[in-house]
């Protein structure tokens, strides 16, 4: 007996549509999602390529492999990549991802403008990086692009490096704005603020970080625009202006923009902790107070960058301790981390080992943030070594690592599949190794007095410059594993459950649908009641 | 709230051709800068293209938008949904003029002073000896290479004030918030005279605006010598009160449609958020230039 059930086809029960118009035209948040994931994918390849060229160069003192001048376009592209191409870009696809399966919505809140915001990126991208292919280069002012260097000592390329900053911009606000307006208007009835997952309060806050301080940066960009075209002097003294003020209007933007790069790694590796400790996450609304805390500092400490500037002392005493306040909702998050863990009952999935690992490192970095505060000291540590060393410690073992943690954690609800554990767990010691090996020795190098975005360094150096090198190349290597475990699980997984961890029982709505989630989740709202626990 | 359910278009052509459009937009205003006043260049067609792509996107998007909320697939939550999106924009317009009102904050407080000599240990007053800190800043420290203007734009003595144009502009300005929230006024109780009546005055003091900022800026590059490259002082008025009053401009355009489709029509007394969000953009652009009268031109 094989009756036919249902022939009756409603709108919002479609599958994708075929071939690349699916793509082209998509407005389901999932597409997207995966769209954004695989572009951050590549593009961490492109600007893994340029760290290896620059790690190649720096294997031993001397001028090696490449020119000056191509090593400062390979710094500085690395850094742009990587800031605005490559973990951005991830954590929004997460988000695409996550949020309206997390609140029970059909889809993202305005997902024509959702189709928009990533499609620009890649506009973005691919301008910049054809700068290489013309006359004078591609940027080499690196990615902080201080003003003199980025508007009278620039190539000439910076026209385009300017209008493809505007370009990520709106990218960021655009996606930001659907994001907030998808959490505040579309959570499933019953979800009140304060019951949200912990993924969707990190990002509620990144959201309105992005949107407080993208548009500032273009004003940052537009400034150096005029002052290269149109003759104004913001940044040129003889006018009356300061390239200081390019730094502090930087800055303004640059440090809600390290919290915006961790603040959602944040929310999945709550996640992931309480799923694989069996436990509720500890401390839930210290959390979101945690959050909430970080990012409001995060506006009134901007001028740590900049300590050896010529600020007044006033300026220096308010921006450290300002600086070091921020240590205290950091170190609630890090403990209640730490105490949902306590007394669980742990396995260590890949997703949790990764998770673990983002906790011990993402300290590290944290603690060097905290010596790097301290002004008096930081006279001594400013460009240097050390740090390239604390923020590749809370961007790469820390953001990167719950990025990688994230993709493991939920890709078998995005593809139906597991991904093989054994080559998960490989790929997870190979890179922690290799990364402690490539950032840990930069702090010695640091402190000894290596100085950061040099092509060259003095022979004293030359032993820890080459194990990190060798790290650099390992952690690599690593990450074209990731890729062949991602495409492994895709066409070669086995069937993933609906709620595939042990420990995601009741955790959210994201496991009580199928595995793979279908193309459209909700199209009514879930009730909150199907997560209560049955104890 | 309505209980239709929440609509998610299928699929769009629109978002694509809209990115399209930005990458001409990069290319033209890229090279066209680059190349200014090489013979030859025809990267400004490239330029105008992008507009002609942007725009033209943008007339079937809101189209599209119109149409879907006439067939009746909006439900409240979705309108919600626009209400929200709009006012994180305009926040987000808010923070991009900060930038520049933060700009123009620390050359005045902190780096014209510090170039005169101010402040405990300040050395930046070696490299142009002489130099005096002034605000408005008319005579600049490299005063060959940026050379400041003759007069500034600040307010007269109070007898004289008729003859300051950002005294009229003010005025239009103000006035034309209050005329919109007139014109809102109308269509929420019914009164579609009133209405249309209210916005074509909104339009016209808006226009006025719009035409005085032109005059004001042919006085300052024709009689006062104050241009882009007349120094600080120039340069942040510039862009303060150019970025406003673009943003006036595109205030400006987004009620005349609203007008036209109002003489056409559209809008009822309950559904009505186009006009509505340009209303929030007009008075968000009347606000701006509140701060901006009292730090650029009065104190």
């Amino acid at each position: 007996m094989s009756a036919v059930i249902d022939s009756h086809h409603d709108d919002h029960h479609h599958g994708p549509a075929k071939g690349i118009s699916r793509w082209l035209y998509t407005t389901n948040h999932k597409d997207i999602g995966s769209m954004y994931l695989w572009f951050s994918l590549i593009m961490l390849f492109i600007g893994g390529a340029m760290a290896m060229v620059i790690r190649a160069e720096l294997f031993e003192p001397g001028s090696q492999i490449v020119s000056p001048e191509f090593y400062n376009q390979m710094v500085t592209n690395h850094g742009l990549i990587m800031v605005f191409g490559v973990i951005m870009p991830a954590f929004v696809g997460f988000a695409n991802w996550m949020i309206p399966m997390q609140i029970g919505a059909p889809d993202m809140a305005l997902p024509r403008l959702n189709n928009l915001s990533f499609w620009i990126l890649p506009v973005a991208f691919g301008i910049l990086l054809s700068t290489f292919f013309m006359e004078g280069g591609a940027p080499n002012f690196g990615w902080t692009f201080y003003a003199p260097l980025s508007t009278e000592y620039a190539p000439p390329t910076v026209t385009f490096f300017i209008f493809s900053v505007h370009i990520m911009g709106a990218s960021s606000i655009m996606g930001s704005i659907n994001v907030i307006t998808t959490i505040l208007n579309m959570r499933a009835p019953g979800m009140t603020l304060m019951k949200m997952p912990l993924f969707v309060w990190s990002w509620f806050i990144t959201a309105y970080l992005l949107i407080a301080v993208m548009p500032v940066l273009a004003g940052a960009v537009t400034m150096m625009l005029m002052d290269i075209h149109a003759g104004t002097s913001f940044f040129k003294a003889g006018g009356g202006g300061d390239p200081v003020l390019f730094q502090h209007i930087f800055w303004f933007f640059g440090h809600p923009e390290v919290y915006i790069m961790i603040l959602p790694a944040f929310g999945i590796v709550s996640h992931i902790i309480e799923t694989f400790s069996r436990k509720p996450i500890f401390g839930y609304s210290s959390m979101v107070y945690a959050i909430a805390s970080i990012a409001l500092l995060s506006f009134v400490v901007w001028a740590h960058h900049m300590f050896t500037v010529g600020m007044p002392i006033a300026g220096e005493l308010f921006f450290m301790y300002s600086t070091m306040l921020i240590a205290i909702p950091t170190g609630v998050k890090v403990f209640n981390w730490l105490s949902t863990m306590f007394k669980g009952s742990l396995t260590f999935e890949t997703p949790m080992l990764f998770a673990i690992a983002f906790v011990a490192l993402f300290t590290i970095g944290g603690l060097s943030g905290i010596m790097l505060a301290i002004a008096p000291a930081d006279f001594q540590y400013h460009d240097t070594y050390f740090v390239v060393a604390h923020f590749h410690y809370v961007l790469v073992p820390g953001a990167l690592f719950s990025l990688l943690a994230g993709a493991y954690y939920w890709i078998p609800k995005w593809t139906g599949k597991m991904y093989d554990e054994t080559l998960g767990k490989v790929h997870f010691w190979m890179s922690f190794l290799s990364v402690n090996l490539t950032f840990f020795p930069m702090h010695f190098v640091g402190l000894a007095g290596m100085p950061r975005r040099i092509p060259d360094y003095a022979m004293q150096f030359a032993d820890w410059n080459m194990m990190v090198s060798v790290g650099a190349f390992l952690f690599g290597i690593s990450q074209l594993l990731f890729l062949f475990i991602v495409l492994k699980c895709i066409y070669n997984g086995k069937e993933a459950t609906n709620e595939v961890w042990e420990g995601a029982k009741n955790k959210g709505f994201e496991w009580t649908v199928d595995s793979p989630a279908p193309y459209h989740t909700f199209s009514s709202p879930p009730s909150l009641e199907s997560l209560k626990t049955s104890s | 709230m309505s209980d239709s359910s929440y609509y998610v278009p299928e699929s769009s052509k629109l978002p694509i051709f809209m990115a399209f459009g930005l990458l001409l937009f990069v290319l033209g205003a890229s090279f066209t800068m680059n190349n200014w006043g090489e013979e030859g260049s025809n990267a400004h067609w490239l330029l105008i293209a992008s507009f002609a792509v942007i725009w033209g996107v943008m007339f079937f998007w809101f189209g599209s938008v119109i149409n879907e909320n006439d067939s009746g697939l909006y439900s409240g939550q979705l309108n919600q949904s626009f209400v929200w999106g709009m006012a994180w924009f305009i926040f987000s317009e808010v923070m991009f003029f900060f930038a520049f009102f933060l700009a123009l904050g620390y050359v005045r407080l902190f780096a014209v002073p510090w170039l005169g000599g101010e402040g405990e240990k300040a050395i930046t007053n070696i490299l142009w000896p002489g130099f005096e800190a002034a605000w408005p800043l008319l005579v600049t420290p490299d005063n060959e290479q940026f050379p400041g203007a003759h007069h500034s734009m600040a307010i007269p003595e109070i007898s004289k004030l008729h003859t300051w144009l950002p005294f009229w502009n003010t005025l239009c300005l103000i006035t034309s918030s209050g005329t919109i929230a007139l014109a809102e006024a109308g269509l929420r109780k019914g009164n579609r005279t009133a209405f249309k009546l209210w916005m074509v005055a909104t339009l016209t003091l808006g226009y006025i605006f719009v035409f005085l900022q032109g005059l004001e800026y042919y006085e300052a590059y024709s009689h006062m010598g104050l241009t882009l490259g007349a120094g600080i002082y120039g340069t942040t008025f510039f862009l303060l009160t150019g970025f406003h009053g673009f943003h006036v401009c595109l205030g400006a355009i987004i009620l005349t449609i609203m007008t036209i489709r109002g003489f056409g029509g559209a809008f009822s007394h309950h559904d009505h958020f186009g006009l509505a969000a340009g209303s929030w953009y007009w008075h968000f652009v009347d606000v701006v230039w509140i701060f901006l009268v009292l730090v650029v031109y009065i104190f």
